[in-house]
């Protein structure tokens, strides 16, 4: 356990938190970079799923771009660009590679949302003369709304994980302070490090969790359906991590 | 004093490919010469290179699922019987999921030491997630009908967990299996931070020294190892569940329950 004292001893020191190698510079570029390549992807995976959801076509795609992002290494992928010459352009191999991997949870969960969205119901909608802008807001969108946020939730944890890898191939964040730990022969910076990403990535779980609770348009409404459907593993398997259905299964993002 | 042998890890590939594209090679062709992204001389010319970090690589995704399956079973089966032990069970492995593959390898560095056991560990952690749910969601899915005909044959619990529950729960499983196999072969490669990375090796070596070819080439082998690993364990599927292939019309519950755990698998 001298690792953890270790740790904590340079956790303790001021002198680690300031500058431009500090903890707080690294978690600051680490939370820009992550904010900036998850709103990029919400840019563009969003609009794309919700439309494809809507009209109901582009299923193939959207559900195999999903497994194909699951085969290609993160890290892999980060090199190659930095090999490229976006390398010599900063940050840009680092966002294009989150980008990249932030998309597939985002458009396969909001796609499989849509399209999971209870058909009786829209077509009752339908019905009542919903146009199809009404119909895609008051009533696909509400009823999609838990897988939509899955998908924002693995999306997120992916972005903020893949961040650390960055600093493998050179670029900022949380993951230098790990990387520089291990240039320097210094066991304890390496684990401080490494505590500071995991609580960074534990943190912004616990707070997409809440809220997707508290955003969520059907709140308290949801029970009853849930129960009625009885595929998930019941409601005892609910853990910290949120409700743990099938949904989830099919959410899970992959971490880098 | 581990992470010293770490970098003397990382470091050792890396010298020796310093002498790759910088240094003009012995007999050099030109398309090492010229650092080019796709070159056949560099396969050809380090080809014994490329065989053992792909063989490592195997190694440690084969070895991270076999045991990873291995643990997930009596969690799963353990969720099943204790509804008090659902929530725990489940709970930690999504905690678990959400840890930085960096950070973990990075946090049992001081465990194990630098050892392939560190790269091991961490990707038995993030294959639980998976696997315990996907098991949990076969078992769940058995029709009560199914299983109360057996208990009426006599089957005991232990025979009716292997004989008729579990086989019918294998395309669940093998869907559960089949993401974490692909996921553990691509996050295998963040091994190389304590130089037990496969492939990954190689990709941070090319990092390092710039040299292109080994980079898309190891990136490349990578990928097609997880398509591989991926067609190679739906071939098992159809073989250990030769009934699924018949009825096409009438699927049981227990193949559809299995399709909506495996989702976008």
């Amino acid at each position: 356990m001298g690792a953890i004292a270790g740790a904590w001893q340079w956790l303790t020191t001021v002198a680690n938190w300031a500058g431009e190698k500090g903890v707080w510079h690294r978690l600051g570029e680490h939370v820009y970079l992550s904010a900036l390549c998850l709103a990029l992807a919400c840019l563009i995976a969003l609009p794309v799923a919700l439309w494809l959801g809507h009209i109901g076509k582009g299923g193939a795609l959207a559900v195999n771009l999903s497994n194909v992002g699951r085969a290609v290494p993160t890290f892999a992928v980060l090199v190659l660009l930095t090999l490229t010459p976006l390398g010599t352009r900063g940050d840009w191999p680092t966002i294009i590679a989150l980008v990249l991997f932030a998309v597939p949870p985002l458009l396969t969960n909001a796609y499989l949302g849509m399209r999971e969205a209870d058909r009786d119901v829209v077509e009752a909608a339908r019905g009542m003369g919903m146009s199809g802008p009404q119909l895609l807001l008051r009533v696909e969108i509400p009823l999609a709304y838990p897988l939509i946020m899955t998908g924002l939730r693995s999306a997120t944890v992916q972005v903020v994980a893949t961040a650390t890898l960055a600093a493998l191939a050179g670029g900022g964040g949380l993951g230098r302070i790990i990387t520089a730990g291990f240039g320097n022969y210094d066991t304890a910076q390496v684990v401080a490090g490494a505590l500071l990403v995991a609580v960074l990535a534990l943190l912004v779980e616990g707070v997409l969790v809440l809220a997707d609770r508290l955003f969520d348009p059907m709140r308290g409404r949801r029970r009853g359906r849930r129960a009625t459907k009885g595929t998930g593993p019941g409601p005892g398997a609910d853990g910290p991590g949120g409700s743990v259905g099938d949904d989830e299964v099919v959410a899970l993002g992959k971490p880098a | 004093m581990t992470a010293q042998a770490a970098v003397a890890q990382v470091g050792g590939p890396g010298a020796v490919q310093a002498a790759g594209p910088g240094g003009a090679p012995a007999g050099g062709s030109s398309c090492l010469q010229t650092n080019d992204w796709i070159c056949g001389e560099y396969v050809r010319s380090r080809g014994q290179e490329l065989v053992d970090a792909t063989v490592q690589h195997i190694g440690i995704t084969a070895v991270s699922v076999l045991i990873g399956l291995l643990v997930a079973f009596p969690l799963a089966l353990a969720a099943r019987r204790w509804r008090a032990a659902a929530g725990p069970v489940l709970g930690l492995t999504t905690v678990l999921y959400t840890v930085p593959s960096l950070a973990m390898f990075a946090l049992l560095t001081p465990v194990f030491g630098v050892s392939a056991a560190v790269v091991v560990t961490g990707l038995v952690m993030y294959s639980l997630t998976i696997l315990v749910r996907n098991i949990l969601a076969g078992l769940e899915a058995v029709p009560t009908e199914v299983r109360e005909a057996a208990r009426g044959m006599g089957y005991g619990s232990v025979r009716l967990l292997f004989g008729v529950e579990l086989p019918l729960a294998v395309p669940a499983l093998v869907a559960g299996l089949r993401i974490a196999t692909v996921s553990t072969v691509a996050m295998t490669t963040i091994g190389s931070v304590v130089g037990y990375g496969g492939l990954g090796n190689l990709i941070a070596s090319g990092m390092e020294g710039f040299f292109k070819a080994e980079v898309l080439t190891a990136s490349v082998l990578c990928v097609l190892l997880a398509l591989t690993a991926d067609l190679l364990l739906l071939g098992l599927q159809r073989l250990l569940t030769p009934w699924t292939r018949e009825r096409a019309p009438g699927r049981t519950r227990a193949r559809r329950g299995a399709r909506t755990a495996k989702g976008v698998a």
